[in-house]
């Protein structure tokens, strides 16, 4: 139910290792917009790193997703990076599952005004436009830190808690944790620009997709 | 000699803080603060502290720097958007104000107005590097600013965070986008700082060690409760308790020089926050052996 498009390869390319990919894509959306052939160019252009390919629909049912990558479990184990062509809510669920794997995602979600059905929030996606997944491990910063800060934590977190929540775990900690487990802690050592609020005031309208 | 230059030539450093009035009545809070000229080197000036409504950091910067002191202008990115800080950051350099302290802030929920918005456009890192963008006269999008503003500008770390890797990572991002000086979050345990300083030494950028006075048993069980990498042992915690009254701020006072000599050897300054108890910091510094010559 929401609307992605492609990152441009210059920016996901130079990050991932480009050896031994597990290719998941989402096509759950089709019927509103999956960029299905972008999808297949840039699949091409990997074509001799890709170790396994799958197609799921609704990457955002965990219980299902869960049951699939178990099933694929084996081939996930010898690759050395998962790549998702999915919304923010498919990445973050397939990233939460596969905790010691680094999981990228290949897409940017765009915002999409009076969104009807599965609420977005419950499910971590901002619909920014420009996702930094990526960097942070799988665990988005914008929906799980109160200040949707993206350079590291703010320093107020209390036993890993959120100064904020008490109840709730600091994003930015368990940022750290998942990358460390990953062995990708040199990636919160980018200092990241701060985030372009057009995505989501007019980009987002004046796509001829969204138009159609 | 000003704050810079004092940073440059490896000076130790005192800083004392200012916290600016729920209200306008500021003549105390100047009074005060003259009465340290010459003994410290720097005043910070909180911006909102505890995201509770306040007079602002910039004009109470100014009121400092008129009387001849040096301000540290604190600014937050929780009440301003991209333009706002950095129009900010412009006017107080046209006050004559260059050293700048840049943090995320507190969130508004914990203040006194909690159901503002939260603003945090940018956070601490990305605000360093906008400053420093300013200062080689362009803004963040690159246009060319008529004059360039100059800053010496510094930033916090959390020697007590748990984990403390993501800290260092931290600091190393703020230090790569241009802060020249840190000052740390309440130090108690020197056991812990100094195995903070052994990880931080690397970046051989100044650090000047937080000390806030305690007031008494239960703000010190509250900080421990409460405060992010904050941990009164309990020895200071059973001084406090065993103070008498009128004996509580000679106790404070023991307790923050024992810590200040402690720390003359393992970094480069300490941060007073005396948070209220401006009137004690001239004992503070002579019972740290820090009175300096009038200069």
């Amino acid at each position: 139910m929401l609307i992605t498009q492609i990152k441009p390869e210059e920016e996901i390319l130079p990050k991932i290792s480009l050896k031994r990919l597990f290719i998941i894509e989402c096509p759950g959306c089709e019927e509103v917009y999956f960029p299905a052939e972008d999808v297949e160019r840039f699949i091409n252009r990997l074509k001799e790193e890709i170790i396994g390919r799958v197609s799921l629909d609704y990457l955002c049912n965990r219980e299902f997703v869960k049951e699939y990558l178990r099933y694929y479990s084996k081939k996930i184990e010898e690759a050395e990076a998962v790549l998702v062509f999915s919304c923010g809510v498919g990445v973050q669920i397939v990233s939460s599952l596969l905790e010691d794997k680094p999981v990228y995602t290949a897409c940017d979600t765009l915002y999409l005004k009076g969104f009807q059905g599965l609420r977005v929030q419950d499910f971590d996606c901002d619909q920014c436009g420009e996702c930094y997944l990526n960097y942070t491990g799988g665990i988005c910063p914008l929906t799980n830190c109160p200040k949707g800060l993206l350079n590291g934590a703010c320093g107020g977190a209390k036993d890993g808690k959120c100064e904020v929540d008490p109840e709730a775990d600091c994003a930015w900690i368990l940022i750290y944790e998942r990358l460390k487990k990953s062995g990708k802690l040199g990636i919160l050592k980018k200092v990241l620009s701060p985030r372009n609020y057009q995505k989501i005031i007019t980009e987002s309208l004046s796509r001829e997709e969204v138009k159609r | 000699m000003s704050f810079a230059e004092k940073l440059k030539n490896g000076n130790f450093l005192i800083t004392s803080e200012v916290g600016p009035p729920k209200g306008v009545n500021i003549d105390k809070h100047l009074e005060e603060a003259e009465t340290l000229k010459g003994k410290v080197d720097g005043f910070n000036v909180t911006d909102l502290q505890s995201s509770v409504m306040r007079l602002g950091s910039l004009v109470v910067c100014h009121l400092l720097a008129e009387r001849g002191l040096e301000p540290i202008f604190q600014i937050t990115c929780r009440d301003r958007n991209r333009l706002a800080l950095q129009s900010d950051l412009l006017s107080a350099y046209i006050l004559g104000i260059k050293n700048v302290l840049i943090l995320t802030g507190d969130h508004p929920v914990l203040g006194d107005h909690p159901e503002a918005k939260p603003v945090f456009d940018l956070d601490s890192v990305s605000l360093l590097k906008v400053a420093s963008t300013l200062a080689e006269g362009k803004d963040m999008k690159g246009n060319e600013l008529d004059g360039k503003p100059e800053f010496c500008l510094g930033a916090v770390v959390n020697p007590g965070a748990d984990p403390l890797q993501p800290q260092l990572i931290k600091m190393e991002k703020k230090i790569e986008v241009g802060a020249k000086f840190f000052q740390t979050q309440a130090v108690y345990d020197l056991g812990e700082f100094e195995e903070f300083m052994n990880k931080a030494e690397k970046f051989k950028v100044p650090i000047l060690g937080g000390i806030v006075l305690l007031k008494s048993a239960g703000m010190a069980k509250y900080m421990n409760d409460k405060v992010a990498g904050v941990s009164v042992p309990e020895r200071y915690i059973k001084m406090m308790r065993e103070a008498k009254k009128g004996e509580r701020a000679k106790v404070s006072i023991q307790i923050a020089s024992e810590l200040i000599k402690g720390m003359k050897n393992l970094c480069q300054g300490v941060h007073i926050m005396p948070l209220g108890w401006e009137r004690y910091v001239p004992e503070v510094l002579k019972a740290s052996e820090l009175i300096k010559k009038e200069h």
